[in-house]
């Protein structure tokens, strides 16, 4: 099994943190990982996006260039993510931000409200959560099993009080497909 | 017991190693895409209370490596190729005095300022002795974190072991990407190689005065000094040559390439076989010295070769040179801060293939 | 019979190979005496500049590092970072400190390393053959400044006042300009070297000693003429004396 994901969107919106903990828990599940992130110059609201790749195998190429699954956080990565994610492949869309319809339809597309969702468990900055629990179940790439654990060795321990909230943010995300 | 897999950025990892490696003076200047690097430097050789030195310049970072590695300590400075650049001078006195230090290069795309993404467009100053001078150093090329990260331990070893710098040319996709990565046990200090000939410590034995330089006026010695350190680099020729091949055997047509467009070659290798196409993949580890033998014998077998680079072909000239006209060498390559994809490359291969 | 005075022992028995009246061999003498007063000698390192004192290695009996042209001061910040316990000096020509070696020098000072600069000032380019330094006085001629120093017209700027300059920076502690063209200024340069040195053993910050210092040879004088030129030129410009002093405040 290799998936290779790629995930797009606004600075803020946590795409890097996003692709940082998909790999990471993907480590702790055994597989090969690698993460390649990518900002624009701007240090806030730029593009901020992430390559990912897990596999049961040695990983080739680090650059995801025709990703099994792409992930579209905002409205304006709608173009460069339906562009390039592979025949066949799933195209995971923020609904709550992102409004036109993709034109690719030779791929599987799943809508997940990621704000909404995040916003009723109790803050719209864990948008990104939800949309990794949406990755995990549709891709099964990585299972995101037992997470506490996880989470508690990948936090720093100030962070720790929101872990809570992170998976149920997981959970809500693998519920909503 | 293994320490357990850590996920960690290459800049991060190449860190983590020097400190393990026992590395005890780090010296450097902020140049994307190495800035972790010298972040991590910053805080855990404090915490190590070892040296650290945001320098004013990359001259003086390398310099500040000079004088730390000529009074013994296991010395390291990184950045980044404009950076690098300036770099040479002292690497050049390095090598003339035969001081062992370790340089990091993440390297860019130029020339000039250039851009911040990957490049490979160091390949000839990093291999051909950069700075003035008749010299050359070991250069070695890492495909992921795991391999920055042992390469980088082990260059201390083999800067010690050769009394030379040992450059590590990583590139800024190593540099930036994130991928697991365990590492060796950290050495203990005090059981690292003895430096007989540095300065510093005279009051405990008594020895002779020690100088640390590359000055000679007079032809004749120095051309004797030369010679001796090229007798050394016909030894590090024999014992220090590094190499990885895939499917060498079975394919007719093979990759070339080193660092992270070696991995995109895999990739591309890995497509091919799922259309009934071989190509077979050879990486060379150190770039200097260079696996000019294998080559030649893979060619005296009928191989042919694509040589893929981030760059307008560097890496390429070697290939060259290792098959002296007797096999067919063909490049493939992106610069800018563009990197080859795996697509591009399998096209490229199909077309030389006729498949 | 009690030795009065003697050949310092961090001294090599040996003849230089510096200029009749060039002020370099008593420069070495007097730092030596003071390594030997202060009972150093095997736990000093010395790093040399590039400029005719290249020679030092040759004549200290002691460890010495060779960098490059004006990188003295990084590197030996790189050696006094890894060996605290040592003295360290960092002797420097003015074409290496004040021109090519400025941001060295001024970083140096500026992060208050613990080492003494012995910053020896003859006001022009000796190994190079008599090139115009950051030193040279107005109107003073070199081969680079064939009509003599012109600093606007020509646009060869003025000669720079280095220890005031680093005066201004915190992490300079002792900052001192003597002179070898008289024994009674060549003693009192020594008691500056040594206060000097003493300093930095004791791990205060940024010590340094400007020397000025005769060049006959490239001033095409005779070593008479250059020590009374050097005295009635360079010190009513480079005045002598203690031009910082912040040791007392750190006891």
């Amino acid at each position: 099994m290799t998936e290779k994901s790629f995930m797009a969107g606004f600075g803020g919106q946590g795409i890097i943190s996003m692709g940082q903990l998909w790999v990471y828990c993907g480590m702790k599940e055994g597989l090969e990982v690698t993460m390649f992130p990518f900002y624009g110059a701007e240090k806030r609201g730029g593009i901020a996006r992430a390559g990912c790749v897990v596999s049961t195998t040695e990983i080739a190429s680090p650059l995801v260039t025709t990703p099994d699954s792409a992930v579209v956080m905002n409205e304006d990565s709608l173009p460069l993510c339906e562009g390039i994610v592979k025949q066949g492949g799933t195209l995971l869309i923020n609904s709550s931000l992102v409004k036109t319809e993709t034109k690719r339809k030779d791929c599987r597309v799943v809508k997940v409200p990621c704000n909404e969702i995040a916003e009723k468990i109790g803050d719209g900055k864990i948008a990104n959560m939800v949309m990794m629990g949406a990755l995990s179940k549709v891709t099964g790439a990585v299972k995101l099993d037992k997470l506490e654990p996880v989470l508690k060795s990948f936090f720093p321990p100030s962070k720790h009080r929101f872990i809570e909230m992170n998976l149920k943010a997981i959970e809500a995300g693998k519920s909503a497909v | 017991m293994a320490e357990e897999k850590r996920l960690m950025k290459g800049n991060d990892a190449i860190g983590e190693a020097a400190i393990r490696a026992g590395c005890t003076a780090y010296f450097g200047y902020p140049i994307t895409p190495q800035n972790e690097l010298t972040a991590y430097m910053a805080r855990h050789m404090i915490d190590h209370k070892r040296t650290f030195i945001q320098a004013e310049s990359e001259v003086s970072a390398i310099n500040m490596v000079f004088g730390a590695a000529a009074a013994g300590a296991r010395a390291m400075t990184s950045s980044s190729s404009p950076g690098i650049s300036l770099k040479q001078e002292g690497i050049s006195y390095a090598c003339g005095a035969d001081v062992p230090c370790v340089v990091v290069n993440v390297a860019r795309s130029g020339p000039g300022l250039g851009g911040i993404s990957p490049g490979q467009g160091d390949y000839f100053q990093a291999t051909r002795g950069g700075g003035h001078g008749d010299y050359f150093h070991l250069v070695l090329a890492p495909k992921s974190v795991q391999e920055a990260a042992e390469l980088t331990f082990e260059a201390f070893d083999l800067a010690d072991q050769w009394r030379m710098p040992v450059m590590i040319l990583a590139d800024g996709m190593i540099g930036q990407m994130m991928e697991g990565v365990t590492f060796p046990e950290p050495r203990d200090l005090e059981k690292l190689p003895a430096r007989p000939w540095a300065a510093g410590g005279q009051y405990k034995t008594h020895r002779p005065i020690n100088h640390v330089s590359s000055i000679n006026l007079v032809p004749d010695e120095l051309e004797a000094k030369v010679h001796e350190r090229f007798l050394r680099y016909e030894q590090i020729k024999k014992k220090e040559i590094r190499f990885e091949e895939v499917n060498t055997d079975k394919a007719d047509l093979i990759l070339v390439a080193y660092g992270t467009s070696s991995r995109v070659c895999l990739g591309a290798q890995q497509m091919a076989k799922a259309l009934g196409i071989e190509l077979g993949i050879f990486r060379p580890i150190s770039l200097w010295p260079f696996p000019y033998d294998r080559i030649a014998a893979l060619a005296a077998k009928g191989k042919r070769f694509l040589t893929v680079e981030m760059s307008m072909g560097q890496m390429v000239q070697d290939v060259q040179l290792a098959v002296a006209g007797k096999a067919q060498v063909s490049f493939y390559g992106r610069c800018g801060g563009n990197i080859p994809t795996e697509e591009a490359v399998l096209a490229e291969a199909r077309k030389l293939l006729g498949k | 019979m009690e030795l009065a005075y003697g050949h310092p022992k961090s001294l090599k028995p040996i003849q230089t190979k510096y200029c009749p009246g060039c002020g370099h061999g008593v420069i070495h003498r007097i730092i030596c005496e003071v390594i030997d007063e202060l009972g150093l000698q095997e736990k000093s390192i010395i790093t040399n500049p590039v400029g005719c004192s290249i020679w030092a290695d040759l004549y200290f009996d002691i460890d010495s590092v060779q960098p490059a042209h004006g990188r003295t001061p990084a590197a030996a910040t790189g050696v006094k970072r890894v060996r605290p316990d040592h003295l360290v000096i960092c002797y420097q020509g003015d074409g290496d400190l004040a021109a090519i070696g400025t941001a060295e020098i001024v970083h140096a000072a500026n992060r208050g390393e613990k080492f003494t600069t012995i910053f020896v000032n003859n006001a022009i380019y000796g190994m190079t053959g008599g090139q115009m330094a950051p030193t040279t006085l107005v109107g003073q001629k070199a081969t680079t400044a064939p009509y003599g120093r012109d600093p606007e017209g020509a646009g060869m700027g003025y000669p720079i006042h280095v220890l005031e300059m680093l005066a201004t920076l915190e992490g300079t502690r002792y900052l001192a300009r003597g002179s070898v063209n008289n024994a009674a200024n060549v003693r009192k340069t020594k008691q500056y070297i040594k206060k000097a040195f003493e300093a930095q053993m004791s791990g205060v910050g940024f010590t340094m000693v400007e020397i000025l210092s005769q060049c006959p040879t490239n001033w095409s004088m005779d070593p008479q003429e250059s020590v009374e030129w050097l005295e009635k030129n360079m010190i009513p410009f480079y005045q002598l004396g203690e031009v910082k002093n912040t040791l007392e405040a750190s006891k």
